[in-house]
């Protein structure tokens, strides 16, 4: 039988339009708030073949050597059939979770294996820990940009996210003081910080050590829970590691600490993690017993055995020297194609370039046009929750060739050319 | 019973909604007892036709490529029946400069406006002439760009300073833009059928809510605009906006079902913003709501849709 067989029968007794509005006054409020439909229509696009897309967080899994996954696939054959197609615990695999205290230790952040819960990806790390402490209408802070996944996940819960700016050396931990300061004076302190330290997505730089130190003071001081988020702190071109928020910490339990395996190894595993207090670990096993019992028992065992027999470092190595190269040609091709009007940041690691052009451009606008030539981005507005960002674009460099990179930048350059020369005769008088 | 391709998706900037008008279009197709071969309008389209060779192609194409006359185009080449209007319509459709000429010529009531290419900016410097645009269409102004679907790249003008911004932002989308008066009132659709003697479906009201204009989001999420049919309105008012719907359909000489945008004014003045060639499809589309008050259902409108399918030559 041919799924086109299926299809013919499974159509006839389904709904038509005019039924679908029975389900209007019965959607969650959660399942209401979604992306807006603008913003999810011009993304639609970029995924098509032929379009040059700076859009993706993807890494290059052509770089996982073949060979390693035939050798560890076929060993879990003969020896973990069973279980390796079996439901586990929840809070994941032990042997993984133990593996995952000592990749951590590498990155100088000493975890408990029991405080370790692996989730179905970093995303869903994200979600779980958004969902354990924000009821509808709660404050939360998160910076500005922020990471555009975890703008639905916001939206979802009903957080009310206030911005907290960035620049070269990350957040401004100044300016989250005043943030709280004024949002507890209104007589509601903001539950959660939500940050990226490490080039952090989409701005891709990285918070100096001086304000991680003073916003682990100030969350001691305060009582500020802190979700830090550290998918990208081995993707480093350069520099040296900076502490984790979750070491700084020193044990006190105001960091929950999330990662994935997906920019260090594969995202097609979905595994992550989560490191909080066991207080706060329990409701986020609860949460994710609701949400998928476990993550896959499959690829825990794969990842567990990938990481007892190779250094997993010499792959990271090995991806960083591709993704330096592609962000070495990004940079420069901005700097050669881009408008004088334009300003970047310089990512010292990560996957991603963001792009600040003048306040007149309206990167949808500009996308749509990109379109055009076939190249795609992530408009500024998905990094935030108040309609700020409409100047700038998040342009990722670890997905695409450097040829394509090359080719990519320079259509963009062109576009945007063409829009500040448009600018420039609709304004005569002001330039 | 035939075997119908429903052409859907493609490189437009409206391809999600044209995958759900596509899908709802295909369950209705396979309820009336039809054949259907869904068909991705994509690189490989006329490859795709050739080898389905089907009786007839119902196009579920919004924007840019599927409702501005290429893909009828290839179907006239494929000798392949299509749904909606011809070539030639669709072009004049898609432009809404081109049929706000053609409309005022045949006294369809239209917004007063003008309208731009970028070279008349880049290279004649018409952007001398935005005060006095300003001045004749009087705030607030409604800028867009002349061939794009849905709302993208529309902009209201409040500010006299904001025009030039308008404009940049609507060439994003489009070389060429429309700055009309803004017209403030009540949003109508009128769906018009064009049987042999054309008719028109019950006028539906676009009620947004909460929102200062029917944007993009409004459009297309449940909840957010409620559709209905104006019960307030004079009798006499709903014959002119179906009788003009009917003269704007007639005169750009559309086929199949249009769907024309029209808005009431407080002096309840009609005005006819759009045709659309390829009205929406989806679960909150303006048309399949006309059909369910018309009591005549979504899948009899398909029929229709299916049965007024054509070649121009």
């Amino acid at each position: 039988m041919s799924i086109h067989d299926v299809t013919m029968k499974s159509q006839t007794p389904l709904v038509g339009p005019a039924d679908a509005a029975r389900y209007d006054s019965r959607f969650s409020s959660l399942a209401s708030g979604t992306m807006s439909s603008a913003m999810r229509d011009l993304m639609a696009i970029t995924e098509q073949a032929d379009v040059i897309s700076l859009a993706g967080g993807l890494p290059d899994t052509e770089a996982f050597p073949r060979a390693i996954f035939e050798d560890i696939m076929s060993d879990l054959g003969a020896d973990f059939l069973a279980s390796s197609l079996q439901y586990g615990p929840t809070d994941g695999m032990k042997d993984l979770r133990e593996q995952i205290a000592i990749l951590m230790s590498h990155e100088g952040a000493h975890a408990r294996v029991d405080d370790i819960l692996i989730t179905s990806g970093g995303q869903q790390a994200i979600d779980l820990s958004i969902r354990t402490f924000v009821n509808p209408g709660d404050s939360v802070l998160a910076e500005g940009p922020t990471y555009p996944g975890a703008v639905p996940c916001f939206t979802a819960y009903g957080a009310d996210v206030t911005h907290v700016p960035l620049d070269q050396d990350g957040m401004r931990v100044d300016l989250l003081e005043e943030a709280y300061g004024r949002l507890a004076s209104e007589g509601r302190p903001p539950k959660i910080l939500y940050t990226i330290p490490n080039f952090q997505n989409p701005a891709g730089v990285t918070m100096s050590l001086p304000r991680r130190q003073r916003l682990i003071e100030f969350a001691h001081a305060n009582g500020l829970l802190i979700i830090e988020d550290n998918p990208y702190g081995q993707i480093r071109f350069e520099g040296d590691a900076l502490p984790t928020l979750f070491e700084l910490d020193g044990g006190a339990g105001w960091v929950v600490y999330l990662s994935t395996f997906s920019k260090i190894l594969a995202p097609g595993v979905r595994v992550g993690w989560a490191v909080a207090p066991p207080a706060v670990l329990r409701k986020m096993n609860l949460g994710k017993q609701a949400a998928d019992l476990c993550s896959s028992n499959l690829t825990q065992r794969f990842i567990t055995e990938y990481l007892r027999r190779h250094d997993y470092r010499e792959h990271v190595a090995r991806v960083n020297g591709i993704y330096k190269a592609r962000r070495d040609v990004m940079l420069a091709t901005m700097e050669s194609r881009f408008p004088a009007s334009a300003t970047w940041t310089r990512p010292r690691g990560g996957l991603f370039v963001w792009a600040t052009l003048p306040d007149y451009i309206d990167t949808k606008a500009l996308q749509a046009k990109a379109l055009e030539r076939q190249v795609a981005f992530v408009p500024g507005e998905a990094a935030f929750l108040d309609g700020r960002g409409k100047s700038s674009m998040r342009l990722n460099f670890s997905g695409v060739s450097e040829a394509l990179i090359t080719e990519g930048i320079g259509r963009l350059g062109e576009v945007l050319s063409d829009f500040c020369a448009l600018h420039e005769t609709l304004h005569p008088t002001r330039s | 019973m035939s075997r119908v391709a429903v052409l859907k998706g493609g490189p437009s900037l409206e391809r999600e909604v044209s995958l759900r008008s596509g899908t709802n279009v295909e369950l209705a197709l396979a309820r009336l007892g039809h054949e259907v071969i869904p068909i991705e309008a994509d690189q490989h389209l006329v490859r795709t036709l050739r080898e389905t060779r089907p009786d007839v192609a119902f196009v579920a194409l919004h924007g840019r490529g599927g409702e501005d006359g290429t893909v009828q185009e290839i179907l006239e080449i494929l000798q392949i029946p299509y749904t909606g209007s011809g070539v030639l319509a669709s072009e004049r459709a898609m432009d809404k400069v081109v049929s706000k000429a053609l409309f005022r010529n045949a006294g369809v009531p239209v917004p007063p406006g003008y309208a731009f290419n970028k070279d008349a900016f880049s290279k004649m410097g018409a952007a001398d002439t935005l005060p006095e645009m300003q001045q004749k269409l009087g705030l607030p102004l409604c800028v867009k760009p002349a061939r794009q679907g849905s709302a993208f790249g529309i902009t209201m003008v409040r500010e006299p300073g904001d025009l030039g911004g308008a404009i940049l932002n609507a060439m994003g989308y489009d070389d060429r833009v429309l700055v009309e008066r803004f017209i403030a009132g009540r949003e109508l659709a009128v769906s018009v059928v064009m049987a042999s003697e054309p008719w028109a479906l019950p006028v539906i009201e676009a009620v947004p809510l909460g929102r200062d204009f029917y944007d993009f989001e409004a459009r297309y999420t449940p909840g957010e605009t409620e559709l209905r049919p104006p019960g307030d309105v004079d009798d006499e008012i709903i014959q002119e906006a179906a009788r003009v719907s009917i003269l704007a359909s007639r005169t750009l000489e559309c086929r199949g079902i249009t769907r024309v945008d029209l808005m009431l004014d407080a002096d309840d003045h009609l005005w006819v913003l759009e045709v659309n060639t390829i009205p929406g499809m989806t679960d909150t589309s303006l048309l399949p709501k006309a059909a369910e008050v018309a009591g005549i259902g979504f899948d009899r409108v398909v029929a229709d849709m299916l049965d007024l399918a054509a070649l121009d030559v």
